[in-house]
């Protein structure tokens, strides 16, 4: 574990940078909440933010009067902006969960400084997830009829149908975040507790502690809870895009019914959630000078995580189009030919730069270590996921079997509100987040320090 | 310095277990509630602009159904009787009773009685009563004891768990037609047995099976899809 102590000319950044005891770390990283004055610059960020919120609800707002004919949808682009900004809000998430519990369970230790801050991500992005559906199903007053329950209707929900599994999945997805997400924060809010000398902060931080003392016990029961749910969140990683991907697969649409989506969505959903998280990162460690923490260690896995889940897109889109010439099916081959020859091809040619050919940067060493290299690599796979979700919804619906139901889709402005509304919507969380919660793990940055390792 | 008492101990152990059994009791709650006369009107007698009373003009007169439900075989819908059909009668009988003006006022001004609708089906769904009493569905199946009913209220929620209870096994209900406007019809029994071609029938299942195939009704699965009766 030398890479944790040494900084050697030429070797790897290390995880935390040297110098640093388990006291500094302590006040370093509970300072930003407890001690730190409000800046101007957190007020415009929030302020816009919750402003783009506000846009968010009163394009709701006016959705729920109007009712779903002020979008762009309609038939045959019946799905729209609400499933792609679906599907690109879940996939976010994804990256969240694979640093808290997957890298966990592979004791990939570097992922302690920036765990805490991906699972709020990603409950974040389930919460702007969560929203398209329900004011996508027409009457969202009704939307608790998404839920199997003994109702005066004497009828269950389609357990055959894929959206049902959705329902199932994300509300899985969602509860398991939050417990993840908030057993890993007690022992950092009872340090909050025990710091703060605002009695109504004791008082909170105390509520939401639950009592944590760190003794030996709690230690021992913790970490068997924390491993437990890391379990229990490792296999959603995968299934709950899966699920996500069935929406669409289980369906006979051409450029929707392959086999290839499960495994491809859940790469996507990574790649998407990687971009993030580096996104977030980047002006995280510079503005609150944590670089000390989140090092060039953490920006070139998050890259490298990046490349290799970029590739198993580009694979992804290769057999797609492989299948589109082999498979012999007029129907598939059309909709590879309208990709690539059809009204939304610029869309599709811009998929293919954002996805495929700009992130190939990435294989350059040095440029995974320019944070602001980084940032916009990050920003254009964003720009590129997003596509990806637009060209599969929307260019495989407008042109299926019947040339007299072609069409074509022009969202609205509510469209454009509602969705960058849930962006403001994810950043006014995050920033309140930064500001009222450790956003590095306290307890987790510590044990990589060298006073942790135990001398026999 | 402490912030908490001791006792919070023991108030956040019961109130996160508590939380359980209150989230579960709110949600029984609310399905006891939708179920239940405050939103179903079941068994609630509505007001209406003259007392009519069905307890009366069917079991103490003995008027049958269709004397003033005309359309009932024929239409999907039973038909309200218009005023003339009450003065078949009151012009003869019960002339000056002050109940009734209401009635001759009607007549005189040749406006019609506003009623409250009882059993009312949402707009949404599409009912025809002559199928039903065509397949040998009684009167008082659906619409209860109305030979004992002073004032008209609806016998059953009319919610959509009740009418697939029988459209998902309708062999439960069916009579012969010769029985469906009988208000005191008794299923087939030991005591009492149903003969039908021949056959003598002691119990409703047999019965009702029979009756499926010899009235020729679709499939469970014809008559629970969704465009049935959601048209």
């Amino acid at each position: 574990m030398d890479e944790r102590i040494e900084h050697a000319e030429g070797a790897r950044a290390p995880v935390i940078e040297p110098g640093y005891t388990f006291g500094t770390v302590t006040d370093k990283i509970s300072s930003i909440v407890l001690t730190r004055p409000m800046s101007n610059g957190w007020f415009l960020g929030f302020g816009v933010a919750f402003l783009l919120t506000m846009m968010m609800l009163y394009a709701m707002a006016y959705l729920f009067v109007k009712g779903v004919g002020i979008w762009g949808v309609t038939i045959p682009i019946g799905w729209g902006f609400a499933i792609i900004n679906f599907v690109w809000w879940i996939g976010i998430g994804h990256a969240g969960t694979l640093i808290s519990a997957i890298l966990l369970l592979l004791r990939q230790s570097w992922r302690n400084s920036i765990n805490r801050f991906a699972e709020a991500m990603t409950l974040f992005a389930v919460s702007a997830a969560g929203i398209f559906p329900l004011i996508h199903v027409g009457r969202p007053w009704l939307a608790y009829w998404l839920f199997p329950y003994p109702n005066s209707m004497g009828v269950w929900p389609q357990f055959r149908s894929p959206l049902i599994w959705d329902v199932f999945a994300v509300s899985t997805y969602a509860t398991i975040s939050l417990l993840f997400w908030f057993v890993g924060l007690i022992p950092d809010l009872a340090t909050l507790r025990d710091r703060s000398t605002n009695r109504g902060a004791k008082i909170i931080y105390g509520i939401l502690a639950m009592g944590w003392r760190g003794s030996a016990r709690h230690w021992d029961r913790y970490e068997t809870a924390y491993l437990l749910l890391a379990g229990l969140a490792t296999p959603l990683v995968l299934s709950v895009h899966t699920v996500v991907s069935f929406d669409f697969a289980v369906g006979i649409v051409p450029g929707w019914h392959t086999t290839i989506f499960p495994p491809y969505f859940v790469a996507g959903a990574i790649y998407s959630g990687f971009a993030m998280v580096l996104m977030l990162a980047i002006p995280i460690r510079k503005l609150y000078g944590l670089e000390d923490f989140i090092t060039e260690l953490h920006l070139q896995n998050a890259a490298k995580v990046m490349l290799a889940t970029g590739l198993i897109v580009g694979y992804g889109y290769v057999i797609e189009a492989f299948m589109g010439w082999y498979s012999g099916n007029r129907y598939d081959a059309f909709t590879l030919w309208n990709r690539l020859h059809g009204p939304y091809r610029w869309e599709y040619y811009a998929l293919l730069m954002c996805n495929i050919v700009i992130p190939q940067v990435l294989w350059i060493r040095k440029l995974r270590s320019r944070p602001i290299a980084l940032f916009f690599v990050s920003l254009v796979v964003l720009v590129g996921m997003w596509l990806e979700r637009f060209i599969i919804v929307v260019v495989s619906l407008h042109r299926d079997f019947l040339t007299s139901s072609w069409g074509m889709y022009y969202p609205t402005r509510w469209d454009w509100m509602t969705y960058i509304g849930t962006i403001g919507m994810f950043l006014a969380a995050m920033f309140l987040f930064v500001r009222l919660l450790p956003m590095i793990s306290i307890f987790e940055m510590r044990t990589l320090l060298p006073e942790a390792e135990v001398k026999e | 310095m402490q912030i908490f008492h001791r006792s919070t101990n023991t108030i956040s152990r019961a109130t996160i277990y508590g939380a359980v059994f209150l989230i579960a009791a709110l949600l029984w709650a609310v399905l006891e509630l939708q179920r239940s006369p405050y939103i179903t009107y079941a068994k609630v007698a509505r007001p209406q602009p003259v007392p009519f009373s069905h307890q009366h003009h069917v079991a103490g007169l003995g008027i049958d159904c269709r004397y003033c439900h005309t359309s009932v075989e024929t239409s999907s819908f039973a038909g309200i009787p218009p005023t003339k059909t009450c003065m078949n009668c009151h012009s003869q009988i019960w002339t000056g009773a002050p109940l009734l003006e209401p009635v001759r006022e009607s007549f005189r001004s040749g406006k019609s009685l506003v009623w409250t609708r009882v059993n009312d089906l949402p707009d949404f769904v599409y009912f025809n009563h002559s199928i039903h009493i065509n397949k040998g569905v009684g009167c008082n199946t659906c619409h209860g004891p109305v030979d004992r009913m002073p004032l008209m209220y609806n016998e059953n929620s009319l919610q959509m768990e009740w009418c697939l209870d029988c459209h998902r096994d309708p062999a439960k209900n069916l009579r012969l037609r010769d029985q469906v406007f009988n208000m005191r019809y008794e299923p087939p029994s030991t005591l009492k047995p149903v003969t039908l071609d021949g056959k003598e029938y002691t119990d409703q299942m047999s019965l009702g099976a029979d009756l499926v195939r010899k009235y020729k009704l679709r499939t469970v699965t014809d008559i629970t899809s969704c465009s049935t009766c959601h048209r």
